[in-house]
This record gives structure tokens, sequence and C-alpha cells, in this order.
């Protein structure tokens, strides 16, 4: 017990006395995280607009409508224009999209909400290859204010009576519709008929007033979407910040796991290693000791780097603080026994720095730490779960921007420790007792 | 007080020492000589349980000296052939950690360092880094590293490689301190003439075995007349019989 507090006490001391060394290593991960958080959306914000053009060839009561329903969608940034000039826009990257309403699209649309097999008329969206995400939010917002609009010019204007006629006209002439079918059909016209005058008799009456528009019956989408962020708690926002930090925390402090693998082996190289193995102290005590320092190590460097990012950076811990401390202590133990790994397996310290650069650098940027693991394609997201820095950067962030509870916290700290365990047990089996 | 019997170490396909027998007593310094390569370092090294030995016995006081945390080597200082200290801990603090992985803890620790320090000639630097002391200051603490436990048992692996006469003077005054409070002391060297001075016994060895193994003035007896150079004071010297032994052949 008194060995092990020598040793790691000693561990300590002289990583701790190098000040310039942990200068650095402190400064790196701040700056470079600074850098990466205000690259990748900075504080909280808003969700911006999204830029779309729209042309309005018909210029009906119906595509007038869309376009203005379209205009009070705070989803939208909507610019009315011609159409030569909504390509060029999408084509400079202005806008992400540009819908054209073609000529009669009115007419045609409130006749194919009754007729099923006429052609309907069609809303072409020009679109960015490069914002292909932002395709399929117009063409769900577009169907939503189509649908609403047609809907209600279909029971109340001017297009629905004209539609309705050659429904009825066309349903009269087919011999397709056996003689009960056709009867139904009929009453339902006649229905919509009788609230068609009604309405309009209403609309001359209210001449003027706003909610006659607003109450005219018709179709429209039995739902409508509320933008809520989803992230831990009400008041909690994604910050970019809290994603760059556990990246580069994460990095940083894997380097100064290599420092301690490169370590033990300068240390063999001195034959300071054998002196130690000399005195009565069992193999277990003197890796041990190393796990313990490197631990206690990476755990300080993780709450210096994380206190910078939250007294500067707006980095808050929105989740459980004790699931934050179990996930940096359980990465802490991995960076030990990753170092340990490195000096099992290396052989001379400047051949084996190099290439454990590599490797962490490797796995660091399959954890995420670079670029969100979400925006990874599916089999890569998969592939990475075998990745411990997954884990730790996962974690980390589930428990600062994603606010989530403990529950969130079990299975990194338990992936970390098995990570943590089977490195440990390699480097017991593969570490060169006898040079 | 250290007692090896027959031990044998290969690496791989090549012997290093092969069945060495050889016992150190209480109050007495035996010195072990040989040419590089000879498997010095290796017996020394299986004598203080660092490296196992494929046979063989190592017993200090009667008991066998194990591997990792043998109780045992608690009894036994090494002083390695390459300086193994960290050259960026304080002199002292280097001691301290030493002492307190042979089994020291609290005020004996303290004690036992500034002690092993103060015998070294070194209390002055004590809380300097070994990194801005001289090769032979260095040696010193190196030394004192191996005493700092007070062990019945020292061990000394070339440990006045590249020390000036006055620091070498220095440790044999301290050696011959230590051989007279009844410590047992193995000392290897490559100088004759540090053998010659200091040691009761020598074991010289050779090609992992041993060659001859007497009192000096036992072995100045192996050398036939022809080779007799020196006729002053002794007619031969310890280095005669040594070349005499193991030729004059360069090793590794
Ligand atoms: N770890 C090792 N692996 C392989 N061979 C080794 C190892 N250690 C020693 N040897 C070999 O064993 C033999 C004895 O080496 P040892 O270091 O014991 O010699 P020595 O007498 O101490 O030499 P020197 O006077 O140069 O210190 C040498 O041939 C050496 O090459
Ligand atoms: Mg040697």
């Amino acid at each position: 017990m008194n060995a092990l507090k020598a040793l790691v006490r000693k561990d300590l001391i002289l990583y701790f006395s190098n000040k310039r060394a942990l200068a650095i290593t402190l400064a790196a991960p701040i700056l470079i995280a600074a850098f990466f958080g205000s690259v990748m959306g900075g504080p909280p914000k808003k969700p911006s607009r999204v830029p779309v053009a729209v042309v309005d060839l018909d210029g009906s009561e119906v595509s007038k409508g869309i376009v203005a329903a379209m205009a009070a969608d705070t989803s939208f940034d909507l610019k009315p224009t011609t159409e030569p000039e909504a390509i060029e826009l999408v084509r400079q990257g202005k806008v992400r999209a540009a819908a054209v309403i073609p000529p009669g699209f009115g007419d045609g649309a409130s006749r194919a909400l009754f007729r099923p097999n006429v052609k309907k008329p069609e809303i072409v969206v020009h679109y960015d290859p490069s914002q292909a995400i932002a395709l399929a939010m117009i063409k769900g917002l577009l169907a939503q204010h189509v649908m609403a609009t047609v809907g209600k010019s279909a029971f109340s204007g001017a297009s629905g009576m004209r539609a309705l006629e050659s429904a009825r006209k066309e349903l009269n002439e087919s011999k397709a519709v056996d003689e009960a079918s056709r009867k139904d059909l009929q009453k339902l016209f006649d229905a919509v008929e009788s609230l068609q005058a009604r309405t309009a008799a209403v609309e001359k009456s209210a001449a003027g007033k706003s909610e006659a528009k607003t109450s005219a019956p018709g179709f429209t989408m039995p739902f409508e979407t509320r933008a809520a962020e989803v992230t831990g708690n009400a008041n909690s926002k994604y910050n970019g910040y809290a994603h760059s930090f556990a990246g580069m925390g994460v990095q940083f402090v894997l380097f100064m796991g290599i420092e301690i693998g490169v370590g033990i082996l300068l240390m063999r190289r001195m034959g300071l290693w054998k002196r130690m193995r000399a005195a009565p102290v069992s193999r277990t005590l003197l890796l041990g000791s190393r796990i313990v320092s490197g631990t206690l190590i990476a755990t300080m460097l993780m709450a210096g780097i994380y206190a910078a990012g939250i007294a500067f950076f707006g980095v808050r811990i929105e989740g459980s603080v004790v699931g934050f401390v179990a996930i940096a202590i359980a990465f802490a133990i991995l960076t030990s026994t990753f170092g340990l790994l490195i000096a099992a397996l290396g052989k001379t310290p400047e051949a084996t720095r190099g290439l454990a650069v590599l490797a962490t650098l490797l796995l660091v940027m399959l954890g995420g730490a670079w670029v969100p693991a979400f925006i990874f394609p599916e089999w890569l997201q998969t592939v990475t779960l075998f990745t411990p820095t997954r884990w730790a950067v996962d974690g980390l962030e589930a428990m600062t921007w994603r606010g989530q509870g403990i529950d969130a916290a079990y299975a990194p700290v338990a992936a970390m420790l098995a990570f943590s365990a089977v490195f440990a047990l390699i480097a017991i089996q593969r570490f060169d007792w006898e040079e | 007080m250290l007692q090896a019997r027959d031990l044998w170490k290969s690496y791989g396909k090549k012997a290093a020492v092969s069945g060495v027998s050889l016992d150190v007593n209480a109050g007495e310094i035996v010195g072990l000589l040989g040419p590089n390569g000879a498997g010095k370092s290796t017996t020394v090294a299986m004598l203080c349980g660092l490296t196992i030995p494929d046979t063989g016995t190592v017993t200090v006081g009667g008991v066998p000296v194990g591997d990792d945390g043998s109780l045992v080597k608690r009894r036994i200082g090494l002083v390695p052939q390459d300086i193994s200290l960290y050259e960026d801990y304080a002199a002292i603090a280097n001691l301290e950690l030493f002492g307190a992985l042979y089994g020291l803890e609290g005020a004996a620790l303290k004690d036992r360092a500034r002690a092993a320090l103060e015998l070294v000639g070194l209390s002055d630097r004590a809380r300097d880094k070994p990194q801005s002391f001289s090769g032979g200051m260095k040696r010193r603490l190196n030394i004192a590293c191996a005493l700092v436990h007070d062990p019945d048992v020292l061990l000394l692996d070339e440990p006045t490689a590249g020390v000036d006469p006055q620091s070498r003077n220095a440790i044999f005054e301290n050696l011959e301190l230590l051989r007279s409070r009844g410590k047992a002391l193995l000392y290897t060297t490559h100088y004759m003439e540090e053998a010659e001075r200091l040691c009761d016994r020598v074991v010289i060895m050779d090609h992992g075995v041993v060659a001859a193994s007497d009192r000096k003035e036992a072995l100045l007896d192996l050398l036939p007349p022809e080779k007799r150079t020196k006729t002053v004071v002794r007619d031969a010297s310890l280095e005669d019989v040594f070349l005499h032994l193991t030729g004059r052949q360069l090793r590794d």
C-alpha cells in the first residue's frame, strides 16, 4: 500500500512538475475545441428559416392562397419570383429549392380532388442536390399548404363549383358506374353543392370581415407540426462547444495516455524498470500504480478542459452530474490502460509514439470526436460502436447538452470499463518483463 | 549469508550462465570478475530475484529468494550496472521512493533516506535533481538508493564505471564501512586494482561458468611461474591471473 502510494506520488509529481508540457496539454484541446465549436454551431440558437423561392404562374385564387399560406409559415423564408430567376437562385445556393406552380393549377387541383383518375397538375420543385434533406422538408410543407388551400376552395370557391359541375357531368355519362353508386355519388355532390351555396351567401353578407374566410369548410391536414428541439430538458439547447469539448478532451487525454506508454518504454530503456523490479513489489503493483496515476492525471486533465468549457464557452452539464463524473473516470481508466497496452505492444519509444498517435487519431475520428457520429452513414455508426472513443464522446455528450439522466451513463461506463479490462489483460499478457 | 547453487540461464538458444555457484558471507566483500558478456550481470540479476533462473536456487540467510513481491528481497540491495534514477525527481525523493518500495515508511523512511544521502556525501544536494548531477554524483546516488533500506546483502554491478579517483575512493570507504558492519557484499568490476584493494575473495567468470573462486592470495598461486611478471613487491598481480584464466581475446 505504501509502495503503491509512493509510486503514484512519483508519477503525479513528475507529470505535473513539467509545467510547460502541462500547459500545452491543456491549451491545445481548449483552443481546438473553441475553433471546432464555433464552426459547428457555437452556442445555442434558433433554427434558421429555410430559404425557398416560389413562382406562381397560375395567379388563381387557389395558387395565391398557397403562396400566402407558405409566406405565413415560419419554416420558410419565402421569395416569390420568376421561374428563370428562381432556378438561378437555386444554382447559386441562395435558396434551397424553388417551387413552380403551373398555369391552371387551381382548377386542375380542385378537379383532381373529386376525380382521382384525371391527370393531376404538377408543381415542379427545383432543388439543390447538395441540400437533399431540404427537399423532403419542402415537399412535406407544400403538401400541407396545397391540401388546405385546395380543399377549402373545393367546398367554397368558384373553381370548386366548376370542378363539381364537370364531375357531375362525367358521372352521368359514365357507363362504368352502377346505378346504386351513381345515386350515392349524386347525393354527395348535391350536399357539397348546397354547402358551396351556403358558404357563398355567408361570404357575401360578411364581406370584409376576416373571419368569413377562415370559417369556410374544407379538407385540411388533420394535424400540424410544431418544431420542438429535442434536448434533455426544455431549457437546454444544442451547443457546438459541448460537442467539440467532448471530442477534443477525449483526443488530447488519449495523447497523454500515449505518453504514459512511451514513458514506460523509456523507463525500460534506461534500466529503471528493471531496477524497480528488483524491489519486493509485484508486477501487478508496478503496472497497477501506472493505471492509478494515469487515471488520476487523465481525470484532472478532463476536469481542467471541461472547467474551461464551462467557464468560457457555455458548456453545461444539463444531465446527470454523477453520470458525467462516472463517464469521465471510466474514460480516464480507459486512457491509462490504453497507455499500458501501448507499452506492452511497442518496441522502441520513438516508433511506438508515431504509431500510437496514428492509431489514436483514427480511434478519435471514428469515435465522432471531430464530426459528430450521427452524421456518419448507418453502417459506420454501427461499426464505430466497437471503438471505445465512440462511447466516451457519446457519453460525455449525453451528460452535457443532451441532458440525459444517469441511466444513459451506464452503457458508456460499462463499455469503457470492458475495453479497459481487455486492454489491461492484453497488456499484462504481452508485457515484456524480461528485457 | 548469500548462497547461490548451480544457476543456469539461457536467452533463447544462447546460454548466458551455465551452472554458477557462489557464496558471500556476512562481513565479506566478494569480487565478481569476468570479461564482457561473461554472464556477471545475468548472475547478479538472478541473485536479487530480478531474473528467474532456469534451474538453481538462491537463498539469503537460508530463505529462498523468490520473484515479484517476495519479502526476502527486502534484505537485498542492488546497485545496477546502468544508472537507474528518476532524473527529474529530487535526489531525496528518489531515495524515499526506493525506500518505500522496500517497505519503509513514515519517519523511518525519512531518516534512512537522509542517512543514505549523507553516506555518499550528497546531503547538500538533497533537493536537486539528478539531471543536474555529474556522472560521479549520479553513481553515488545510484549506490545510496540500494542502501536506503539497510540491506544485509549488497550486490554492486560495476558501481564505479566512469567515476573519478576521488569519488571512487569515497565509495570504497563506504563499502569498507558496510563490511565492518557485517554486510555481505558482491562487487562486480573490470578493474583488477579495485578487486585487489577491496575484495576478500574473488570469483572469476567466463563464458557463463566460474573459472576460479578463491581468496586473492590463493588465486595468485594459480599462475604458472613463467607468466609471473611482477618482481618488486609481489611476483604477480591479479590482472595477470585474470588474463591467464580468460585469455587476451576481445569480447562482445
Ligand atoms: N535480455 C537478454 N536477452 C538476450 N541475451 C542476453 C540478455 N541479457 C544478457 N544476454 C546475453 O547473455 C550474456 C551475458 O550477459 P551479461 O550482461 O550477464 O554479461 P556481463 O558479464 O555482465 O557483461 P558486461 O561486463 O559487458 O556487463 C551475453 O552474451 C549477453 O549477450
Ligand atoms: Mg554486466
